[in-house]
């Protein structure tokens, strides 16, 4: 572990706090995220569904492996397409 | 714990230092006749000749004791010091230990050597770990699995280029570069008009990539632009192009390496970028300015990465820029002015001041817009090979100030609106007047660049430059 020392005027917290939640999803896209752990697609299929039945747009992406980072370009295209995104961490 | 035994004597050696060698047999001696405890930094083997040797590699106890120079010798009374020396002095050594006929075969003296806790590295490494250097900051912990470069960026401390960790170990190093109280405050930075303290800067220093040295003059700098005639708020918020650009006079030039010659505002020169470049970073970091936030900038400009470069004083015919602006000679200092970018002077041809300065003025005139006027600060880069022709012809930097003055005159009529084709200018009431490209004291001179090359420059300002926006602000750097 690194400790360095804080170059600012320390006025926010040392943690970075995660993004706010959204307060209602109406007119946001979701991207909906398998990392291609067994399952996780049938539960996610799911969910897009749901969501689509409340008027929500919704994208569907998939990883080639659940054993490495998402490949920089899916990383870069889902940023650019939708709002807000929920993945399948685990099975 | 106390390394200091209740009664008795105490030494502090290093095999690796030979007047401590050179005692070992004394040591010994006081060992038989007195008892003595030695701390021994390096090899805990040493000296052979006193069994009660305690392994002070991890240099806790010299660090406690304060040792400076090995070896050094205590006398202790009721667990408190009560003599020391250092080096071999047999009569000094004679008068701690309270003993004659010390060391008879030795020379009466020979000075010792420094002892490891105080090498460079060790020092603040003790200190960090007996929790003794005074440093304020809050820590941030980066993960051992997080990238420390990532993880600076990520929260935001970059201008867009990697940063140096600023550690503990070379934040307190850095701060060796000043006399001054790490918690001595130098001024509110704006836009949030935060206190940066020595310590803060020092810090933003360290990212930068300065060494200590360069910190008295990142510490002028940021004076020099928290001074309310600079407005260091107006030219960070402006639309226009500027930032800070910094002009460095006096000894400190030679004596920290800035490059006042070739390619002087070029890139290439640790000190001339990381100078620069710490006083930016402060103004984010500390002062929370930043580009499409409170920075407006429409362009901005690549000096907003650092632009700080060394005035070439030697074989000058001129008096420095500090020297001009009220400075005593041979004192160091920076200048600050509100500016942007570079604007080329080629002339090849003048060899006459006359002509030359006429190039000079014509260019001075192109400044934000041909049709503008007065249109903003700006200061006039001399290269050598132009700064020989005003040189040989006996034109002070006076004289050179008052004839471009004078050239850059314009008739109103030339910059009403309209006129030319072009639709920027100013009122139809200016006919028949003549206005200065520039306010008076708008126009700076100073003398850098490569000895081969016909080719000046010119720093353009801000609009809002003179009193009532930005002036140029010198302060003297200070130790």
């Amino acid at each position: 572990m690194t400790i360095l020392l804080d170059p600012t005027a320390e006025r926010d917290p040392a943690q970075r706090p995660r993004l706010p939640r959204p307060e209602r999803l109406d007119g946001l896209t979701i991207g909906i995220l398998d990392i291609a752990k067994a399952r996780g697609d049938v539960f996610l299929k799911r969910l897009g569904e749901r969501l689509g039945e409340r008027g929500i747009a919704v994208r569907h992406y998939a990883k080639p492996t659940n054993t490495r980072p998402a490949p920089v370009a899916l990383a870069q295209q889902i940023a650019t397409e939708v709002d807000l995104v929920v993945e399948g961490l685990s099975d | 714990m106390s390394a200091l035994p209740e009664d008795g004597l105490v030494a502090v050696v290093k095999r690796d230092c030979p007047t401590c060698v050179m005692t070992a047999p004394v040591l010994g001696e006081l060992a038989r006749r007195a008892g003595v405890v030695v701390y021994t930094q390096d090899d805990p083997g040493f000296p052979e000749t006193v069994p009660q040797r305690i392994d002070d590699t991890g240099l806790e106890a010299s660090h406690r004791l304060h040792i400076e120079i090995v070896p050094t010798l205590i006398r202790v009374e009721a667990g408190r010091e009560v003599d020391r020396t250092y080096g071999w002095d047999r009569a000094e050594w004679e008068r701690v230990a309270g003993m004659a006929g010390l060391g008879a075969d030795l020379p009466v003296s020979r000075p010792g050597c420094g002892a490891k806790n105080v090498e460079p590295g060790t020092i603040e490494r003790l200190k960090i770990r007996f929790n003794e250097t005074g440093l304020k900051a809050r820590r941030i912990e980066i993960g051992a699995d997080e990238d420390e470069y990532e993880a600076m960026v990520a929260r935001g401390w970059s201008d867009g280029l990697p940063l140096v960790p600023p550690t503990e170990e070379r934040v307190l190093r850095m701060l060796d570069g000043t006399s001054r109280d790490p918690q001595e405050v130098i001024g509110a930075i704006p836009p949030a008009l935060a206190p940066a303290t020595v310590e803060k800067i020092a810090i933003n220093a360290v990212m930068a990539g300065c060494k200590p040295e360069y910190l008295p003059v990142v510490l002028a700098a940021v004076e020099a632009v928290l001074d309310d005639s600079f407005a260091m708020h107006g030219v960070l918020a402006t639309t226009m192009f500027v930032g800070p650009v910094l002009v460095v006079n006096g000894p400190i030039r030679r004596r920290i390496g800035m490059n006042a010659k070739g390619n002087a505002l070029g890139q290439g020169n640790r000190a001339n970028a990381a100078i620069g470049r710490a006083l930016q970073l402060v103004i984010r970091n500390i002062g929370g300015g930043r580009p499409q936030e409170v920075d407006r900038a429409t362009l901005g400009n690549p000096g907003k990465y650092t632009y700080c470069f060394a005035e070439d004083e030697e074989g000058s015919s001129w008096e420095p820029l500090s020297v001009e602006r009220g400075v005593a000679p041979g004192r160091s200092a920076v200048t600050v002015f509100a500016g942007f970018g570079l604007q080329g002077v080629v002339d090849q041809k003048s060899r006459d001041p006359e002509s030359l300065s006429r190039s000079m003025a014509e260019s001075l005139k192109a400044i934000h817009n041909v049709k503008l006027a007065p249109a903003c600060d700006a200061l006039l880069v001399v290269c050598p090979e132009h700064h020989r022709t005003f040189r040989e012809a006996g034109w002070s930097k006076a004289r050179l100030y008052e004839e471009l003055y004078r050239l850059c005159e314009i008739p109103g009529d030339e910059i009403i609106a309209g006129a030319r084709g072009i639709a920027e200018g100013g009122p139809a009431s200016l006919a028949g007047s003549t206005l200065n490209k520039f306010r008076p004291g708008g126009l700076l001179i100073v003398r850098a660049g490569g000895e081969a090359g016909m080719f000046s420059g010119i720093i353009g300002g801000w609009s809002a430059g003179g009193p009532r926006g930005s002036l140029p602000v010198t302060r003297e750097v200070r130790n």
